[in-house]
């Protein structure tokens, strides 16, 4: 194979001007530029959950419900409370009935009578909406309905959502359901109108016990966010990656 | 190539063309991606707002403060004091306009709540004052005898 010099000056020149015309495409950002593109908000709300304080009164589920406009004599519930007793014999008995929403007052577990001499321990436990960083539910949205905000919660557009479910089977956590009335998914948004007003999430609000409290992350003088960064928290399903974003103190391994 | 080979190939080029000379109607102007990225920020803006806007039912007892100085007065001096007003007296939007009285909850359940006795160790329900349902007065309200902004006192 031959080149002259002035072929090889001629494919020289034109390959460079080939790759160079698409890079001029890209944008270089200033500093300042990048994090507004990335919407670097002041902003990330998250959520401390106490298992030590709850009583399961479940009083977070009847305000909860009241607050949203969830139907109340439905069977789903936007947050829920777990109860667990762990007996001796290293059986673990879980219910939830109505999400809690009556609080616990029977000791009947599912029908079945247990032994208080057999019982190890016994916690309840308050679940709601992670706010995940990598929200399953979001990514697999095919109309984009469901995204995440830049103070980090995710929301749920109503009109938007054509209730296909498959947000609902994506959750690691199950906390979305098919709402009766609009026909869409939902789920815990933290009360979003009332936590952009400054105040607290309705179940925070009406807990008595202080076992649910709202936390800014991106505030250090939060004095919740001084827990969840000092003390020992954990969260559910740290396996499945989606970092979720509502902390537990005083987390049993039987939670799953 | 022949006609009857190309047409229904126009016909799939007009539709799809149709998708998105439709699409420029229907869909907002306001969607799109915003936030970080498209994979968790594609969406339609003017929801964020519409979820602001929604209507705030639970008002707080601050807002209880402004009539009911006694009543917030008595149950914060008492053990019931963390125990928000609407939790019995239900949510106050609409109070006292153009709702004079909201649906005050004196069922013995709610009560029970809390102070049914469920014998669990290291429980803060534990801690709790708390009764067996069967064997206590069973068939009456609580607030019959125990007043509930401050119930350490009995009635008669």
């Amino acid at each position: 194979m031959t080149c002259s010099r002035r072929d090889f000056l001629k494919e020289a020149v034109g390959s460079t001007l080939a790759t160079a015309l698409p890079v001029s495409a890209f944008v270089f950002l200033s500093t300042d530029e990048a994090k507004a593109a990335i919407a670097d908000s002041k902003v990330r709300w998250a959520f401390l959950v106490d298992t030590n304080k709850c009583v399961g009164c479940g009083l977070c589920v009847k305000a909860c419900k009241n607050e949203n406009e969830i139907p109340y004599d439905a069977a789903v519930t936007r947050t829920w409370v777990e109860r667990y007793v762990v007996t001796k014999d290293g059986e673990t008995h879980i219910d939830s009935p109505m999400g809690g929403r009556d609080g616990f007052i029977d000791d009947k577990i599912r029908d079945e009578e247990i032994d208080p001499e057999n019982i190890d321990k016994a916690f309840f436990v308050p679940k709601l909406c992670n706010q995940c960083d990598n929200p399953a539910c979001v990514q697999v949205c095919p109309v984009g309905a469901t995204y995440q905000t830049d103070d980090g919660i995710v929301l749920i557009d109503r009109d938007w959502c054509i209730g296909c479910g498959y947000c609902i089977m994506a959750c690691p956590y199950g906390v979305r359901f098919f709402h009766p009335e609009h026909k869409v998914a939902d789920k815990c948004n933290f009360c979003y109108h009332r936590i952009s007003k400054g105040m607290q999430p309705a179940c925070v609000e009406c807990c008595s016990f202080g076992a649910r409290r709202l936390a800014n992350l991106r505030d250090p003088d939060d004095p919740v966010t001084k827990i969840i960064t000092t003390e020992r928290v954990a969260v559910l399903k740290d396996e499945y990656g989606t970092k979720p974003h509502v902390f537990y103190l005083g987390l049993d391994t039987n939670v799953r | 190539m022949k006609w009857h080979v190309l047409r229904p190939l126009w016909v799939a080029i007009g539709l799809v063309g149709m998708i998105f000379v439709a699409r420029v109607f229907l869909v907002p102007d306001d969607f799109g991606v915003h936030g970080q990225n498209f994979t968790y920020g594609f969406y339609r803006l003017s929801n964020v707002q519409e979820w602001k806007d929604f209507p705030v039912k639970y008002q707080g007892r601050e807002s209880c403060l402004e009539c009911h100085e006694e009543n917030l007065q008595q149950i914060n001096s008492s053990s019931h004091e963390p125990i928000e007003c609407e939790n019995c007296h239900g949510p106050s939007i609409g109070h006292p306009e153009p709702n004079e009285y909201l649906p005050l909850d004196k069922d013995r359940a709610l009560c029970l709540r809390c102070h049914a006795f469920l014998e669990y160790p290291n429980s803060a329900r534990g801690e709790l004052i708390s009764i067996v349902d069967r064997t206590h007065k069973r068939r009456y309200e609580c607030v019959k005898c125990h007043n509930p902004h401050d119930p350490k006192e009995l009635y008669e």
